[in-house]
């Protein structure tokens, strides 16, 4: 079984007791312990079960590279599925739950699977569900769907109860992992005055040092590891980071950090992740190194662990995860955990070494121990289902056979080190094959490249090859000061610190055990062990023909796991790599992609969520117009009222309501949001002359002109009206959405084409609050204002005809009135500053009342201009119109030799009389046209579908006409007035409508003109 | 004439730093040649500030000039003087070749101060405001999260920050969030 | 995630600062021009392995635009340049020779 030891435990206080729940049973811990060691302490060997075939699993690792042991964290608003035991710190009250099992942990129904497995090989998926194909969308998919995904989603009504934020910082160097090579990296780095950012993944510096053993400097470990840490925190060049992983390296010295402020402290005020975002000059990649599981038969069952893991779980947190031990291993480092496990007095059975020669000065310690050291022996088999219970043991070199069995229940296995390479890979680093320790480790020829074209990453420690403490401070110590150099500071002379530690025999090799293993060993031994990816597998897909190891990787999923193959890769390589009869470098690796572990989404939106999820603008009518029944429509970031809703009215209520009322007496729309740029200088006229298709440099003073403006394309990208100013200044104004963009475009071309030109530009969009008085009583409200407040401006029709402006104070504001209409009505657009314009709003709807004023929306604004046949930016364009399509030849000069998009528009294709062309269109039945509908013509196309000769553009109820009216672009559609043209819609009812011309109200303008 | 307003009408929060809409404050947009003698007349007449380099702020108290790019100021006057300003300003330039126009209301400002200032702001904007790379004076335009703004360092441990008046909520909550109890960094 | 030089403004600009603005140096061609010319002005653009120069525009920042050359392959950047040119400076040219003798990109080398 596997329990507390009496003594040990480096990292627990063992004075302060925690409890905690899993799958609903308490049990205890202490702080300091990690979810998987407490776990082991209450003999829960069995953690989860696996993905596909549902087998028991337990926790194999100690750290970040944990596969098996996932579980279900927290409850309600605070719940989240996949997180490894073996990462999460214990804290009181904390519940976890196992995952992929029903109804239980310990009675599965879904093992089945695993006496199926025989059926569900490599590449089952692809092979099984492709026929019949009927059979996907109703037999296949729904059962896949039940089955699939890893963990419990969490419930999809409640909210995240967390918060999360990101952290922009700027160092010189940052150094990623805090063991004694990191710590070694960031001193000499930070004495060179650079600034340095250390980040550690787990709450404590020193990572694997400590369990290790050796000296530095003669101290043990521990010791050297708090001397520097103190060190290094009595620096105000550096900062120390615990509890945040290096997630990604980017290009041009980005790396993301993740830090988790308060997973072990839920409910604490505070963010519960930090996303730093950390731009570096140099990266140092402390890493460390991964040690690989051996491939033998049995090698997932609960209680067959890594032998590093096993020590740490002895040494860091004094539990032993087994009474009696074997030990399969294939390098001397094995051996400490032997010994460890021994000194703590633990029956360790037999160390099986799969060398012939053996180990060396460990191998002597532990057989003075008395434990039986095996050379050239090997793991067969482990039997057991829930938990270790024999071990069957034979010859490496053979196939299985001659086996002795021994009762044990724990196996340490160890199949040598890799280093982690992977933020030296994430920006496209390179690696070489180190066929004495049988890993990858970084090129350093070939790092990532920085801006400057030089490598900005440097791996250091067990993250770059080498394994014994007295390389790993050499290496550590080198790259700390190659980065302080390259980094563009000068670090000091000092030598490096002197790691010692017992000398080690040379590993050797082995990715299969026992070395011919017959194919039901081969069958049983786990590669992959969160997708349940066996040797048979691989094996498998190579003799299918998969020769590369991106499309094994996905044909058998090796290494598509949340772990990312972290244990799995090299040896699902290395056996491939043999199926294939080529040499392990040949092969090569899967890439290697950030995060370094998943990382939350939360962490990743930052602040971006609830009130700030995305920025709403808000014109300085906002709030008058919440209090008022506004019905909300996004535009771009703006929020508009849709409508103003009455109390028992439904928004279609509200709409028509507006619409009579604002031709019969007098409506208001916050007209605020609509973009106003001006453009001033010697060459403004000339400048704007080239940007709308017609002439603005005529424009006189005092007066505006509606304007179009095209892309280089031809194709039309916004209207509006422009004002003169004066001589040498304009105001234009753009649509809604138009503002930034048109803004854009205008400084994109005065700085990088007409450079020369004397043009400047400033968007003074929000200074106003514009509003649109609109209605046949429009000029009798401003006149009550002007005579209740001696507001000085002449508003009558001869003083200020339409498409003109002036300047003035109307009533006790300060106010430029614009004459003009995007209703076909009497109308003003008046602008005041934007600190007084809800003044302005609220004195116009105080005067208004005795004229029946109603503020009105979006939609009345829409239907509106729709009755009058004026078109939409966005609606009526797409993209793909021209000015011409729409019947505005009269807004394209003719006498301009040039404007944006003239040449364009002089194609063959934009000349084409079959384009369509905008048309009104009049239902039969007098109902409402579907919005975007397609017409059809005669015949059908090539793929057997009715020809298309145009469609619907805008549609809308005009109350003010009693039917439904639209606008639409159809081909040949003015030569076509009366004709019937038919849209079948997407409810299977065919729609029948009359081409007609798009004025439908008011066609002589009368209204507008008084 | 009917008392203008501001976005916010001084709205405050106290976190870990204090965070408060700064009122109405007179701005000025002026764009021109920075080298151009008129240019630099009414840009230091109006504000009383010398001219500011490359991405520098020199401001007292509601009177300043903030470099925005090689041919903009933002020229900081008192709101109700705007008017009067802009009109010796314009009297100035003359013919130069120039745009001075009144932008006070397309803003709103806000005061981010308190110990931890410098790291809220790193929370916000992708900029390097460690003591040393960001000081009194110093002016950036970035971004806040994902909308435009400008801040300036007034003494350390406060920074004046202008966003555009319609998202001038948006850029309150934003500093709310980043200021929440709990959330100090301790780096800077 | 690129870092560019605004040479306006001097900031070491985050790509989250920018905005990118396709193929530097393109010549307008207006009314006038054949059919191929204004093809190859509004469509026709390299897509190099390698040497590029771009526009970019530091849009949350100073507003200004800019030239950058830059390896496409291994984003090194060679230089950043003002956007009123037509043509990549000297001093740009010879940085881009520094480290890719012989490159060449539409008329320029």
């Amino acid at each position: 079984m596997s329990t507390r030891l009496a003594k040990q435990g480096r990292l627990i206080d063992r004075s302060k007791q925690v409890t905690f729940t899993f799958n609903g049973t308490t049990m205890r811990g202490y702080e300091g312990d990690t979810l998987a060691s407490a776990l082991l302490a209450n003999d829960q060997m069995m953690m989860g079960r696996s993905f596909k075939y549902h087998r028991p699993r337990g926790v194999v690792a100690s750290g970040a590279e944990e596969p098996n042991a996932l579980v279900g964290l927290g409850e309600g608003t605070r719940f989240e599925p996949n997180q490894r035991a073996t990462t999460t710190e214990l804290f009181d009250g904390l519940k976890a739950a196992s995952q992929n099992h029903w109804p239980n942990l310990d009675f599965d129904i879904g093992a089945v699977n695993t006496y199926l497995s025989r059926f569900l090989p490599a590449g089952f998926y692809y092979k099984m569900f492709i026929h019949p194909a009927p059979f996907w969308k109703h037999v296949y998919e729904p059962i896949i769907r039940r089955s699939a995904g890893l963990g419990k989603a969490p419930d999809k009504e409640l909210v995240d109860a967390d918060t999360y934020e990101h952290f922009h910082v700027h160092t010189d160097v940052l150094v990623i992992g805090g063991g004694v090579a990191g710590l070694q990296a960031a001193k000499v780095a930070a004495s060179s005055g650079a600034r340095v950012l250390l980040i550690e993944q787990t709450a404590h510096w020193g990572g694997r040092a400590p369990v290790d053993g050796g000296t530095i400097d003669g101290l043990s470990p521990d010791e050297w590891v708090s001397r520097t840490v103190a060190e290094l925190e009595a620096m105000d060049n550096v900062t120390l980071r615990a509890r945040t992983m290096g997630a990604g390296v980017y290009d041009h010295g980005y790396a993301l950090g993740y830090e988790r402020v308060a997973d072990h402290t839920p409910g604490v005020p505070g963010p519960r992740h930090r996303l730093w975002r950390i731009r570096a000059k140099q990266i140092v990649s402390a890493t460390g190194a991964i040690e690989r599981p051996l491939s033998f038969a049995g090698n997932d069952v609960p209680g067959v662990m890594l032998a590093g893991a096993m020590r740490d779980y002895v040494v860091n947190w004094g539990v032993t995860p087994g009474q009696r031990v074997v030990v399969a291993t294939n390098n001397d480092d094995a051996y400490r955990t032997a010994i460890i496990l021994k000194k703590a007095g633990v029956d360790v059975l037999r160390i099986l070494d799969a060398r012939k020669e053996g180990g060396g000065a460990l191998a002597d310690e532990a057989r003075a121990l008395g434990i039986r050291v095996d050379p050239g022996k090997a793991i067969a088999k482990v039997k057991g289902g829930k938990r270790v219970r024999k071990i069957s043991i034979c010859n490496q070199d053979g196939v299985g056979g001659a086996r002795e069995e021994v009762e044990a229940d724990a196996v340490a296995m160890s199949g040598g080190w890799s280093p982690v390479v992977h933020m030296w890979s994430h920006c496209g680093g390179k690696l070489i094959w180190d066929r004495a320790n049988a890993h990858f480790r970084p090129d350093p020829d070939r790092p990532p490249l920085g801006a400057d074209g030089k490598g900005f990453v440097l791996a250091a420690g067990s993250a770059n090859g080498p394994l014994a403490l007295d390389q790993v401070m050499a290496d550590a110590d080198a790259a700390g000061k190659a980065a302080a150099k390259a980094a563009g500071f000068t670090p000091k002379r000092t030598k490096a610190p002197e790691g010692a530690a017992e000398g080690e025999n040379a590993m050797e090799a082995v990715w299969l055990m026992p070395a011919n293993a017959e194919i039901q060993l081969r069958m049983k031994s786990w590669l992959d062990f969160q997708n349940d990816v066996k040797v048979s597998d691989v094996q498998l897909a190579a003799r299918e023909g998969y020769e590369s190891v991106e499309h094994t990787k996905r044909y058998t999923t090796l290494g598509m796991a949340t772990d990312q193959g972290k244990l799995s890769n090299i040896n699902g390589l290395a056996i491939l790599a043999d199926a294939l009869n080529a040499d392990i470098p040949q092969v090569g690796t899967t890439t290697f992609r950030p995060p370094y572990t998943p990382i939350s989404m939360g962490a990743i939106g930052g602040e971006a969520r609830g009130e700030v999820f995305q920025p709403v603008r808000k014109t300085p009518i906002y709030d008058w117009s919440n209090a008022n029944g506004a019905d909300w429509e996004p535009v771009g970031q703006w929020r508009r009222p849709f409508a103003y809703v009455r109390p028992g009215e439904s928004v279609h209520d509200a709409v028509n309501r507006e619409v009579r009322n604002t031709r019969e007496n007098l409506g208001l729309l916050d007209a605020s949001t609509l973009g106003k740029l001006i453009v001033k200088g010697p060459d403004a006229g000339k400048f704007l002359d080239m940007l709308y298709t017609n002439m603005m440099s005529t424009l006189k003073p005092g007066k505006c002109r509606y304007g179009l403006m095209c892309s280089e394309n031809g194709f039309l990208i916004d209207d509006g009206v422009v004002a003169r100013i004066d001589e040498d200044t304009f105001l234009c104004h753009t649509t809604t959405g138009g503002a930034e963009r048109i803004h854009g475009h205008m400084e994109e071309w005065l700085q990088t084409e007409w450079w020369d030109w004397k043009v400047y530009v400033a968007n003074v969009t929000e200074q106003y609050a514009q509003i649109a008085v609109v209605g046949p009583k429009a000029r009798k409200v401003l006149e009550k204002l002007n005579a209740k407040a001696g507001g000085g401006m002449d508003l009558s029709a001869e003083a200020l005809p339409f498409m003109e402006w002036r300047d003035g104070r109307i009533g006790e504001f300060d106010a430029r009135a614009y004459r003009i209409s995007f209703s076909g009505e009497l109308s003003y657009e008046i602008a005041v500053p934007a600190s007084q314009g809800l003044a302005f709003w609220e004195a116009l709807v105080d005067a208004g009342k005795e004229f029946g004023v109603m503020p009105y929306g979006t939609e009345t604004l829409h239907i509106l201009r729709a009755e009058k046949g004026f078109i939409m930016i966005g609606d009526e364009t797409d993209g793909t119109v021209i000015p011409q399509d729409l019947g505005l030849g009269w807004a394209i000069s003719k006498k301009k030799d040039d404007y944006l998009g003239k040449r364009a528009q002089e194609r063959s294709h934009m000349a084409d009389r079959d384009r369509w062309k905008l048309v009104g269109l009049e239902s039969v039945d007098g109902s409402v046209l579907p919005d975007g509908a397609y017409a059809v013509g005669e015949g059908v196309n090539a793929n057997g579908q009715r020809n298309m000769i145009g469609r619907v553009t805008s549609t809308y109820y005009s109350a003010n006409l009693g039917r439904g009216i639209a606008m639409g672009l159809i081909q040949h559609g003015p030569d076509r007035m009366g004709e019937i043209v038919e849209f079948p819609g997407t409810d299977g009812k065919t729609y029948k409508a009359k081409i007609v011309d798009p004025v439908f109200y008011d066609k002589e303008g009368a209204k507008q003109n008084v | 004439m009917s008392e203008p307003v501001s976005a916010l009408m001084g709205a405050a929060y106290d976190g870990i730093v204090r965070v408060e809409e700064c009122g109405l404050q007179g701005m000025i947009t002026l764009r021109g040649d920075l080298a151009s003698s008129r240019v630099i007349a009414a840009a230091t007449g109006a504000s009383g500030q010398q001219m500011p380099g490359q991405r520098r702020a020199n401001v007292t108290g509601q009177s300043g000039l903030c470099w925005m790019s090689p041919d903009e100021l933002l020229v900081l006057v008192p709101h109700a003087k705007v008017g009067d300003k802009l009109a010796a300003m314009t009297k100035t330039l003359g013919d130069a070749h120039s745009l001075a126009v009144d932008v006070s209301d397309a803003r709103a400002m806000f005061r981010v101060s308190g110990a931890n200032a410098r790291e809220v702001m790193a929370k916000l904007a992708p900029v390097d405001f460690a003591p040393g790379a960001f000081g009194p004076g110093d002016f950036r335009r970035s971004r806040l999260a994902q909308v435009a703004g400008a801040f300036w360092m007034e003494e350390d441990g406060s920074f004046c920050i202008i966003c555009f008046r319609s998202v001038a909520d948006y850029v309150f909550k934003l500093l709310k969030v980043a200021a929440q109890p709990g959330s100090a960094v301790g780096v800077f | 995630m690129l870092i560019l030089n605004c040479p306006y403004c001097g900031v070491d600009a985050d790509e989250t600062e920018l905005a990118a603005g396709g193929e530097a140096h393109l010549k307008r061609f207006g009314p006038g021009s054949s059919d191929d010319e204004l093809h190859d002005y509004l469509f026709t653009r390299e897509n190099p392995k390698g040497v590029h120069l771009e526009r970019w525009r530091h849009a949350s920042g100073c507003g200004k635009w800019f030239h950058a050359a830059r390896c496409t392959a291994t984003l090194e950047v060679f230089g950043t340049y003002k956007a009123q040119v037509s043509g990549p400076p000297q001093e740009i040219r010879d940085a881009i020779s520094a480290k890719r003798p012989g490159w060449s990109w539409r008329e320029f080398s």
